[in-house]
């Protein structure tokens, strides 16, 4: 570890820099953005010492419940902020369907991961169990957002062709088949195609970090891999499982389309 | 065949009683706005009443099964609806939704002269014009062979001619194989000259049902 270089503060603060650039150029165009660059660098840096403390803390104590609790918080706010970010509005039934679909798929990726593929042991040890189980749940946070936006407005924008459907005796799953299909394919799109960006346009954060750290970066490379797939898993089952059980939420069951 | 007991639609539709005979030719007419589609939609359940009941066959139709009941009785939608793919694919859609056996090119063939569609079967069927999608989502759904077709103004873009010369043939077919035939149109001709019944309705209100004696 003593070949970590430790950042003095001044070195930290060295790179605000960047910042003071991009205020720079912001204010040059008379782009009306400054408030919005200073509050996010400000909540951005916040947010990350908070995080750093609670991460001690959390790896100092290491406790299941304590885990168990930290990615249940997560899980939260990803959910809310799926609410937040999809533009379209939403029923009070889908939403119980992105929650259920996120905190289902996420936590039987995260379970098969940390005891089938690295075995982990303590399972709970919190310094494996909180990274990578953030990582799965905000990848299919992002999946489970497209697939929401695609999944709506397929249902709105192409409702004529639904119940032409329905007027022929399709059922209402033959009837939105297309539309589901083409809500899954695009949720999981991004997580096909940065798998073959990897290594080569970008190095991924958590490897990045690893290595700074000091892994070798084999190794690095061993669980980037592994966590990579881990991705792929859980996003294609969260997304599976909200657009198996969310299409139904438009239906009522004489199979009218109730939009 | 239908029976309208006390059927009230949201504020749309209000209906206090209304037969329809099977194995007929029945024409819904009425200015627009008035009903016809709703109506239509009802019958089929792509909407179910809000008070009341309809009987199809002496069964109430809320405790049909809508699918079912959507592959007996099949409705050509006032807006035509054309899928990806070829006319082929188009044509035999219907089928595959309501899970019947697949027939030959000879018979799609067969339909199209019926609908006076002069186009081959490998044509993209999105590059048709309004009235020939028109006329290929009905032949799609007389190809279904449904026990009642449900036809939301199947001419309204065609010229009068052709509009003449199907009706006729789809009235001609609909009588030859006992088979009911409900139709909202706009033409007072068509209603007069092909259907056995008239009802004629208005803001959302049934106000004359005529029935034409054969002469
Ligand atoms: N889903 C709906 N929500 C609200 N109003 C509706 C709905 N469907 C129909 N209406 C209203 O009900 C009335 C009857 O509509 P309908 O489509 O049955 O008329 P129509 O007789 O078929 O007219 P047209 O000849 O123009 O097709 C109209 O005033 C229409 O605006
Ligand atoms: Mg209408």
């Amino acid at each position: 570890m003593d070949k970590v270089i430790d950042l003095q503060i001044w070195q930290l603060a060295a790179a605000y820099i960047f910042v003071g650039i991009l205020l720079f150029i912001v204010r040059l165009r008379g782009i009306p953005r400054e408030k919005e660059i200073i509050i996010s660098s400000i909540r951005m840096t916040l947010q990350l010492i908070l995080t750093g403390y609670i991460l001690i803390y959390l790896f100092d104590n290491s406790n299941p419940f304590l885990t168990i609790l930290a990615v249940g918080i997560m899980e939260i706010f990803a959910v809310h902020n799926i609410f937040k970010r999809v533009k379209v509005k939403l029923s009070n039934k889908l939403k119980i369907i992105i929650a259920l679909s996120m905190v289902a798929g996420t936590t039987l990726s995260l379970l098969f991961f940390i005891f089938v593929v690295i075995n982990l042991s303590p399972w709970y040890d919190p310094r494996y169990f909180i990274p990578i189980g953030g990582m799965l749940i905000g990848n299919s946070m992002t999946g489970i957002s497209l697939g929401v936006s695609r999944l709506v407005e397929g249902m709105t924008d192409q409702k004529h062709l639904i119940e032409s459907a329905l007027m022929l005796g399709a059922t209402s799953k033959m009837a939105s088949k297309g539309i589901v299909d083409s809500a899954f394919d695009s949720a999981i799109l991004p997580t096909i195609n940065s798998m073959v960006g990897m290594g080569i346009v970008f190095l991924p954060g958590m490897m990045t970090g690893q290595i700074l750290s000091g892994t070798s970066p084999v190794t690095a490379i061993e669980y980037q891999i592994a966590v990579m797939l881990g991705i792929v898993g859980s996003v294609a089952l969260t997304v599976m499982l909200f657009v198996q059980f969310g299409y139904k939420t438009f239906f009522n069951e004489q199979h009218q389309l109730n939009i | 065949m239908f029976r309208l007991e006390r059927v009230k639609y949201r504020d749309i539709l209000d209906i206090h009683a209304l037969t329809i005979p099977k194995d007929k030719v029945t024409c819904v007419v009425g200015e627009s706005g008035s009903g016809k589609t709703t109506l239509l939609r009802l019958f089929n359940k792509m909407i179910s009443c809000t008070e009341g009941e309809i009987y199809y066959n002496n069964n109430a139709i809320s405790a049909i099964d809508s699918i079912e009941l959507r592959r007996e009785i099949v409705m050509l939608p006032q807006t035509p609806t054309i899928f990806t793919g070829t006319i082929r694919d188009n044509l035999l859609i219907g089928l595959k939704f309501s899970e019947k056996p697949s027939i030959n090119d000879e018979r799609l063939t067969e339909i199209l002269k019926m609908v006076s569609l002069k186009k081959s079967l490998e044509e993209n069927a999105e590059n048709l014009s309004g009235g020939e999608k028109q006329r290929l989502a009905l032949g799609r759904v007389i190809l279904m062979g449904p026990t009642v077709l449900l036809l939301d103004e199947p001419s309204s873009s065609l010229d009068e001619d052709t509009e003449r010369i199907i009706i006729e043939q789809l009235v001609h077919c609909t009588r030859q194989n006992g088979k009911s035939l409900i139709m909202a149109t706009h033409s007072k001709k068509i209603a007069q000259n092909y259907s056995d019944t008239i009802i004629e309705m208005k803001n959302g209100k049934v106000v004359d049902t005529r029935r034409i004696v054969d002469g």
